[in-house]
């Protein structure tokens, strides 16, 4: 199977190859940043005019896990649209698309900074966070709950073989998960904001087959290096 | 225009002769070009018309005078391909300027002016202007532009040659198309350094406009050998690093000397071997592009203070301030390029009328007969040099986009000035309506956006939808696309900058790791936001130097020459006794490559069958080559494995052996794969990345997103895969295919020596042959693609893992 799986706090998860994660025994597909919208954001906003077919590449990809693993439940982790705006600019087509996903099965829109509202006509609810088992779904940390998190926002990336794939990092207290939008950038794991909520633990690259490795873990043994000199 | 008594004075006490063409320039009528060696006074005599003209004694209008009013404005445009030669320039022209006792003006307007200068050259500029392609741009995109430039007389393109060769030109003569118009009685003057087509040279700078052409005495025949060393070249490599003792000798005996290498990586190795050796601690110090500015400047400091004895250095030199000191060139390492060893050369000896002096240090055998072509054609002034293709449209784009920052345009008057200039004679109204489509809409084939418009059409004018986009648009100015550079910094206070590497390189190392930057040896610490922290370690081995980007192909000429010399025993005479008895060898085990034959053979070596082409094709063209014959290949089952290529030639290893290469060279097939299977390649998707940036689809520098580093961008591969994917037939794909098919792919290249080789020959033999034996000790080979890097970052991530269980266990 593409993907890595991998017990946390009590729950048998599955990290796909292609960045979405598998709740198996709920039948839950989680993802993250969708951005949809992003090039007509910018577009509007008098910045460069990019190809307007991200929308339909981020949904072929999902529509393709979707017919892989027939989920219960999709769960967007917030930032499916780049803006309000652009969700009422929505392409028709778009649109279609998500309601044929939606067909038959729960949807649930988490909040996020970019899209904080439910966008009219899309099928489902929208709830600020989720609780599954333990752990909490929510777009970004929030600090002010003790529970674990799984999260969205920060777009995380590892370098690996001169490659920077996109990844989910996987610490004690959070577990992020990769951008899944066609045109979405990445911060890479050692950036502090990223470091600040997994200072170690895995990252699973995203691609064909996905690849694990450990974080926070090399520059501490260089540290530790330096300070024996 | 004669020259005035008062130059005449000036040029007698100096003790100076007017040169012919400086006269000469001086008379013409209209458009001219000079071609000069340099050290022919070729910067003043580009300046003299306008100083002439400009003292008070050709215009007695008191137009000089009038200069306190803030009203005479802008009289000449200097445009150099260097920022450091802007400044220079200004120094050298302020003592004549003075010394005439002309109230001339003369300021330079660079990336490294200041906003308050340069917001007082919009309003009140100096007679003279010294500025680059690039601001010169940016000034034409400001709505001033016509006030600024509507009193220009006068134009002068220095290192036209240089401008020539890259997209900077094209861009360069699109703002003088600009410039054209608006000052219509406007005089330009190209100078260039010795070129294989002055003519062709002329029409990239005037279009259909008549040019005088000048081409100035060359002086006497330069003193070029190969340097004769005690040990023979070795098979393979490109370091040079064998002829050390002998490079030492000839800096000792000279002045002052520079010693140019192909590339970055080996610069900074044969700078440490040198230094290794250098028992009498000569001073030498290395230049190259990667190095931190202030640390190219100290060095360029040094050697005009005249403290250094000789300087290791790239392409980073080629151009440049004159060090009339410098006296002897050694050339490490095939020139690929005659035209550009002529140049190099010219760098020694500054003086006209002096012969340079040159030395020659072939790294290997194969290129030990390239230098001996490359000297015969000096000899024979015989330069070489592809054909300019037309002006890119990538370029084109951005000045569509740029032309409308200054203010709304027609598009008939547009495409009418557009195809004035030079590169863009030819340009179809067809293309030139893509582009603007472009910059319009986007251009894409899906069409049911209004938001995408960037341009609108309103009163029968294009202009910005919205203002603010002008902005933007300024920052991202520019044909120079470079690669994602990451700064190179010793940890600690202050830290110094050592200077920068490709993220790609960066992303390879892990701390721990030792490179070689900056001429010494460093370990990396930590990768921190976009710097590199490192300690020096002068003792370790250096893991790792390469962070060159793209390497230069042999050119076609060369190319020619060089399988000439090889296929023709009875002028072997002129090679080195060890290289003469390798090709020899060859002869005897297998037979001599010749022109008009291609041969091909195959033998096993370690295991493996190996299928070796000598192409004489260039480097860029014979990777093409290897990528898709592994191809063809990998579908007739003989389990490719792996390739490399050379100038000179290809070789492919495999588990299966090749028997007979006609089908695989097939023409046809060849092509037909190149549109399918390396649309996928990654030199598709580099050079769409710096389409994409030149024409503004891509905006590398945004307001307030430096900090924020990465997350705002992503990468243009995304881009190019989904193009691909939902619209093939987009504007920026074609310029890609376009680009790529004469530049890194080279596909014309494959096509003309299957054209010039009607003779096939493939000779199966049991063991290696001489002629392919070096190539078995080159680096850079190839895997091939797909489960190979996929098996790669396996190996780092199991390798990591492991590394990590290790570390929880102490």
């Amino acid at each position: 199977m593409n993907g890595y799986g991998f017990d946390y706090h009590g729950l048998r998860l599955v990290a796909r190859g292609s960045g979405v994660l598998w709740w198996p025994e709920g039948r839950w597909l989680i993802v993250a940043d969708l951005h949809l919208g992003k090039s007509e954001r910018l577009a509007r906003r008098g910045g460069p005019l990019l190809p307007p077919y991200e929308g339909v590449a981020t949904l072929e990809r999902l529509a393709a896990e979707v017919a892989a693993l027939n989920p219960a439940c999709v769960i967007s982790l917030g930032d499916a649209f780049d803006d309000m705006a652009a969700v009422a600019a929505l392409d028709p087509e778009i649109l279609r698309g998500v309601q044929a996903l939606a067909q038959g099965r729960d949807c649930i829109w988490i909040a996020g900074n970019h899209d904080p509202d439910v966008p009219q006509g899309l099928p489902g609810r929208v709830c600020p966070q989720l609780a599954l088992g333990p752990v909490i779904l929510c777009h970004e940390p929030c600090p002010e709950l003790e529970e674990v998190q799984v999260c969205g926002h920060f777009h995380p990336v590892v370098r690996l073989a001169g490659e920077r794939r996109r990844a989910f990092l996987l610490g004690a207290r959070r577990l992020i998960l990769p951008a899944f939008g066609a045109y979405t950038g990445g911060l890479a794991w050692d950036e502090p904001a990223l470091a600040a909520e997994v200072p170690r633990g895995l990252a699973i690259a995203c691609g064909t087959r996905p690849l694990v490795l450990p974080i926070g873990v090399s520059q501490r043994r260089a540290r530790r290096r330096w300070r024996m000199r | 225009m004669i020259l005035p008594e008062l130059f005449q004075d000036w040029f007698a006490r100096q003790g100076w002769q007017p040169h012919p063409h400086q006269l000469a320039l001086l008379a013409a009528p209209g458009d001219s070009l000079l071609i000069a060696p340099t050290g022919g006074g070729k910067t003043l005599a580009g300046f003299l018309p306008s100083l002439v003209e400009l003292s008070a004694a050709a215009r007695p209008d008191g137009y000089l005078e009038n200069g306190e009013s803030g009203k005479p404005g802008l009289d000449t445009l200097y445009v150099s391909p260097l920022k450091a030669l802007t400044a220079d320039i200004a120094r050298n022209l302020a003592r004549p300027v003075a010394e005439l006792g002309l109230a001339v003006r003369i300021e330079d307007r660079t990336g490294d002016t200041g906003q308050a200068q340069r917001r007082r050259q919009r309003v009140d500029p100096p007679h003279i202007l010294l500025t680059t392609p690039e601001s010169l741009a940016l000034m034409l995109s400001y709505p001033e532009a016509p006030a600024i430039f509507g009193s220009l007389r006068r134009v002068v393109l220095d290192e036209l040659h240089a401008l020539a060769e890259s997209k900077r030109g094209d861009q360069l003569m699109l703002g003088l198309a600009r410039l054209r118009a608006l000052a219509p009685d406007l005089r330009v003057t190209g100078l260039s350094a010795t070129v294989e087509d002055a003519q062709a040279l002329a029409g990239f700078m005037a279009g259909a406009r008549p040019v005088e052409i000048v081409e100035a005495d060359p002086g006497p025949d330069p003193d070029i050998a190969m340097l004769t060393t005690a040990r023979p070249a070795p098979w393979a490599g490109g370091g040079g690093h064998y002829a050390i003792p002998e490079v030492l000798a000839a800096v000792k005996a000279a002045r002052t000397t520079i010693i140019f290498i192909n590339t970055r990586a080996q610069a900074e190795l044969f700078f440490q071997a040198l230094w290794a050796e250098n028992e009498e601690n000569l001073p030498i110090g290395l230049h190259h592009g990667s190095l931190a500015r202030e640390q190219r400047q100290r060095v360029e400091a040094a050697m005009a203070a005249g403290e250094l004895r000789a300087v290791v250095a790239t392409g980073s030199l080629d151009l440049g301030i004159d060090w009339g000191a410098v006296d002897l060139v050694i050339q490490v390492g095939a020139p690929k390029n005659v035209k550009r060893l002529v140049q190099r050369i010219g760098r020694a000896n500054h003086r006209y009328n002096a012969p340079s002096v040159a030395r020659i240090v072939p790294a290997n055998r194969f290129e030990q007969i390239e230098c001996v072509a490359a000297l015969q054609a000096v000899a024979a002034r015989d330069l070489d040099g592809d054909p300019r293709g037309a002006g890119p449209l990538d370029v084109l784009c951005q000045h569509i986009l740029l032309t409308a920052c200054a203010g709304p345009f027609d598009a008939d008057a547009l495409f009418a000035e557009v195809v004035t200039a030079g590169p863009y004679r030819g340009l179809t109204r067809g293309d030139f309506d893509a582009c603007l489509d472009f910059a319009a809409t986007g251009g894409y084939a899906l069409r049911a956006y209004d938001r995408w418009q960037r341009l609108m059409l309103r009163d029968g004018l294009w202009r910005l939808r919205d203002p603010r986009a002008a902005k933007l648009l300024r920052m991202n100015v520019g044909t120079i696309v470079e690669a994602e550079m990451l700064k190179v910094r010793l940890r600690g206070r202050g830290g110094a900058p050592l200077g920068e590497v490709e993220e790609a390189f960066a992303a390879s190392l892990t701390p721990g790791d030792s490179f070689l930057i900056g001429g010494r040896v460093v370990r990396m610490d930590a990768l921190r936001e976009m710097v590199i922290e490192v300690t020096p370690q002068p003792s370790a081995q250096p893991k790792i130097a390469v962070f060159s980007g793209v390497k230069l192909a042999m050119s076609t000429q060369l190319a020619h020459r060089v399988l000439a010399l090889i296929g023709d025993p009875a002028r072997h005479g002129a090679l080195p006794p060890e290289t003469r008895d390798w090709l020899a060898l060859q002869a005897e085990v297998s037979r001599l490559p010749e022109p008009g034959l291609l041969l091909s053979e195959s033998f096993p070596h370690a295991g493996l069958w190996h299928f070796a082409l000598y192409g004489f094709a260039g480097r860029n063209a014979l990777q093409t080559l290897g990528l898709l014959l592994t191809r063809e290949m990998e579908e007739a089952g003989l389990g490719p494995l792996g390739f490399l290529s050379t100038d000179y030639a290809l070789l492919i290893w495999s588990l299966d052996p090749v028997t007979d290469p006609a089908p695989l060279l097939d023409a046809s097939r060849l092509r037909a794969g190149l549109g399918d299977w390396l649309g996928e390649n990654a030199v598709m998707k580099r050079t769409f990345r710096n389409v994409a940036v030149v024409a503004g689809l891509i905006q590398r520098n945004m307001p307030g997103a430096r900090k924020s580093g990465r997350q705002a961008t992503f990468s243009s591969d995304i881009l190019y895969d989904t193009l691909r994917r939902y619209d093939p037939d987009h504007l920026m794909l074609r310029i890609t295919a376009d680009e790529a098919g004469r530049g890194l792919v080279d596909f014309g290249r494959i096509e003309e020596m299957l054209d010039r080789s009607p003779r096939r020959d493939h000779r199966m033999l049991d063991r290696v042959s001489p002629l392919a034996a070096p190539l078995l000790l080159e680096v850079g080979r190839v895997p091939i693609r797909g489960e190979g890097r996929e098996r790669l970052a396996q190996i780092e991530a199991d390798a990591l893992m492991a590394e990590a269980l290790l570390d929880a266990i102490v």
